[in-house]
């Protein structure tokens, strides 16, 4: 069944096309997303990386229109497969959520409802995407779903409430009440970020095994690269509302073509020699008040030229996956293909 | 050879003197409920540590959260009670302490908290926040409390315009360096971060990194630094402790603990690391299970509930921390260490 309408792997499921959204608070106009694009493809896991404020989780929330005011959608297009979400009416973007796009926080006690036995909050996702179920039928097939999360006797598990749980297990559970729908999408805003590690690893070998037995897409928001590079097929980075560097992971974490991701790859301490001090990149980020009229990374960035900082950088491909928005890749500074300059060691 | 025998013995040799020592270190809570609050349990938040840092050491403490590395950080320091056991000065205990001697050790011991941005006071300027050490301690007096709050802030980064600002004004990255100032102008001889990077991005993180490793050097410090972040600890610290449920269950240089791990939970820890390399192999232990409460722990090995080469006697017999291996300094808490 499943094989019949296995799509084609390169088929696009979500587009996101120059999305704009600004946040109106007191102090002025937060230009949180400059003109935002992307692809998710069938199956296929793309990470988004970044630092605090630099809009991931506004991109993320955007494309299940869950931006609330004071902020707003400006502009752009969010391609679901052959709908934009952004016109569509109310009642229809409800079906999508939590039915063909499910979406896991990183604070898995924060999304839980605290007064719910955690079976019935997984029966209640299956329940309001599908009518035709019954309760009881809804709590065996949740109760199946937490068998499937390693969750050691589910029965007696589902009857407990979110406080009587670990951060590991509260986590599996929003896990399951986000994949027992079998959504076409899962966003993953963070989903290891307030784990230990040996329990991130139980989680993201778990998730894994899950998003290959649905055949589901993932959009996994993370500022931990070393989570990036290993559930991630492709990566984009992004930097104060834009996406600097988009590719396949295995080429932007080698052979990094924009500035800041080079930058963000040398601050990691985990390889560094003790002996010297760490990279780090000079300076703060920029407010996002002003819109942009430059390259938002000019004043922290080595290589920045006297059009950095009157220019928007646009797109410059390398390879059919890999671009970066960098006015070093513009014309002969960098030779694309096989041989690249290094800009590591200039 | 025991761990309580090596500290022993290594006062005696040329290198740096001892400044802290920790013996057999427990620190329990009770929990209460009920009709005149009756005792129901204990949590035995730290179970028997032995610790000694060298002048100038880094030492980093690592493991999950609620293995007691918290605890122990603010046992130091005087925040947490101490049920049994010794905390030890530069040979003088800190146990216990009040009036004028718990004045001193408070400035002598810092702690960094970890997180910026409720551990300074949000009603009170940057001066007044560096400065209240000094006037606290009569060190300074007047202008020259001013003065050295200045040039403090500079030696971390800031200048005269920030001096008269609140906290809520800066970012994490500063929040921490402003925490840093206030615990540096006492001239504390002994630097407890808990965790100090943790509520940072990494950009930011690798700034707060190197000015703690230059001022390490400039005020002739010495650090325990608590984390869970192993790149970060591995980077910071020249010897490390690994900590489980209470205990401490492997201690050594960093290189030889990274490169050698002996504990079976010291192996699962590093191999749930990811990688940034995506050529990295990665040969994953997965664990089953969370980690138990310290609510009444059971006897024996406190990891061998989850320990993959579990043994009967593990179940049984708590393991000492002893040496095992070729470098003299590596010790581990384990029946069936893992010694190449």
């Amino acid at each position: 069944m499943l094989l019949k309408d296995t799509p084609v792997t390169t088929d696009k499921l979500l587009s996101v096309q120059d999305l704009r959204v600004h946040f109106h608070t007191l102090r002025g106009i937060v230009h949180a997303l400059e003109g935002v694009s992307f692809h998710l493809n069938r199956q296929e896991t793309l990470g988004l990386a970044g630092e605090t404020g630099c809009g991931k989780s506004v991109t993320a929330r955007s494309v299940l229109r869950l931006i609330d005011p004071p902020g707003r959608i400006v502009s752009g297009r969010i391609i679901f497969e052959d709908r934009d979400i952004l016109t569509l009416d109310d009642t229809a973007v409800r079906a999508i959520r939590g039915g063909e796009i499910s979406m896991i926080m990183q604070e898995p006690k924060m999304s839980l409802n605290p007064v719910i036995r955690v079976g019935d909050q997984v029966a209640e996702a299956l329940l309001i995407h599908d009518t035709s179920l019954n309760r009881s039928s809804a709590r065996t097939q949740a109760e199946e779903m937490l068998t499937q999360m390693g969750i050691p006797e589910a029965h007696r598990t589902s009857r407990r409430y979110p406080h009587e749980l670990s951060g590991g297990m509260a986590q599996r559970i929003m896990i399951a009440m986000m994949l027992v729908t079998r959504p076409k999408l899962l966003i993953a805003d963070e989903p290891t970020s307030a784990l230990d590690v040996t329990i991130q690893a139980q989680i993201l070998a778990l998730m894994d095994k899950l998003v290959q037995d649905i055949r589901t897409s993932v959009l996994m928001i993370t500022h931990d690269l070393g989570v990036m590079a290993e559930t991630c097929d492709r990566v984009a980075v992004m930097y104060a509302g834009n996406i600097v560097e988009m590719g396949a992971v295995r080429s932007v974490l080698k052979d990094p073509q924009h500035p800041y991701t080079q930058g963000l790859l040398k601050t990691v301490p985990d390889k560094a020699n003790p002996d010297h001090p760490l990279y780090a990149i000079k300076g703060n980020v920029p407010s996002l008040l002003q819109p942009q009229n430059h390259c938002r990374f000019s004043d922290r960035c080595e290589y920045a030229m006297a059009r950095c900082s009157r220019e928007i950088p646009p797109v410059y491909q390398m390879t059919d996956d890999h671009e970066a928005a960098c006015f070093l890749h513009d014309g002969q500074s960098i030779s694309s293909g096989g041989k690249q300059v290094d800009l590591m060691n200039p | 050879m025991r761990y309580n025998n090596h500290v022993n013995r290594k006062t005696n040799q040329s290198h740096n003197p001892i400044l802290l020592t920790v013996e057999d270190l427990h620190v329990y809570f009770s929990i209460r409920e009920g009709w005149l609050s009756r005792q129901r349990a204990t949590v035995k938040a730290v179970n028997g540590v032995n610790l000694s840092l060298q002048q100038g050491d880094v030492f980093g403490l690592v493991g999950e959260s609620g293995c007691g590395k918290t605890t122990l950080g603010r046992a130091i320091v005087g925040l947490s009670p101490v049920s049994h056991g010794q905390i030890l000065l530069k040979g003088r205990s800190i146990v216990g302490l009040t009036g004028q001697d718990a004045h001193e050790r408070a400035r002598q011991v810092q702690l960094i908290f970890q997180d910026p941005y409720s551990s300074l006071h949000p009603r009170k300027t940057v001066c007044d926040l560096v400065g209240v050490g000094l006037k606290l301690h009569g060190l300074a007096n007047g202008y020259e409390i001013d003065e050295q709050v200045l040039a403090m802030l500079k030696r971390v980064g800031f200048n005269i315009d920030h001096l008269y600002r609140y906290a809520h004004e800066f970012s994490g990255g500063q929040r921490q360096r402003i925490s840093l100032a206030r615990a540096l102008i006492l001239r504390p001889k002994l630097l407890i971060l808990d965790e100090p990077t943790s509520a940072l991005d990494v950009s930011v993180q690798a700034q707060i990194l190197n000015l703690l490793k230059e001022i390490r050097q400039e005020f002739n410090l010495t650090f325990l630094f608590i984390s869970h972040d192993l790149g970060v600890i591995r980077y910071m610290s020249n010897r490390i402790g690994v900590m489980y449920l209470g205990h401490l269950v492997e201690t050594g240089a960093t290189s030889d603990v990274f490169e050698h791990p002996q504990h079976p939970y010291t192996q699962v820890l590093l191999s749930s690391l990811p990688s940034i390399d995506p050529d990295t192999p990665s040969n994953r232990t997965l664990l089953e299970g969370d980690p138990p409460t310290p609510i009444d722990p059971p006897p024996g090995c406190p990891f061998a509930q989850r320990c993959p080469g579990v043994k009967p006697i593990c179940r049984e017999q708590a393991p000492e921390l002893i040496h095992h291996g070729n470098s003299p300094d590596h010790f581990t808490a384990c029946h069936f260490p893992h010694v190449d």
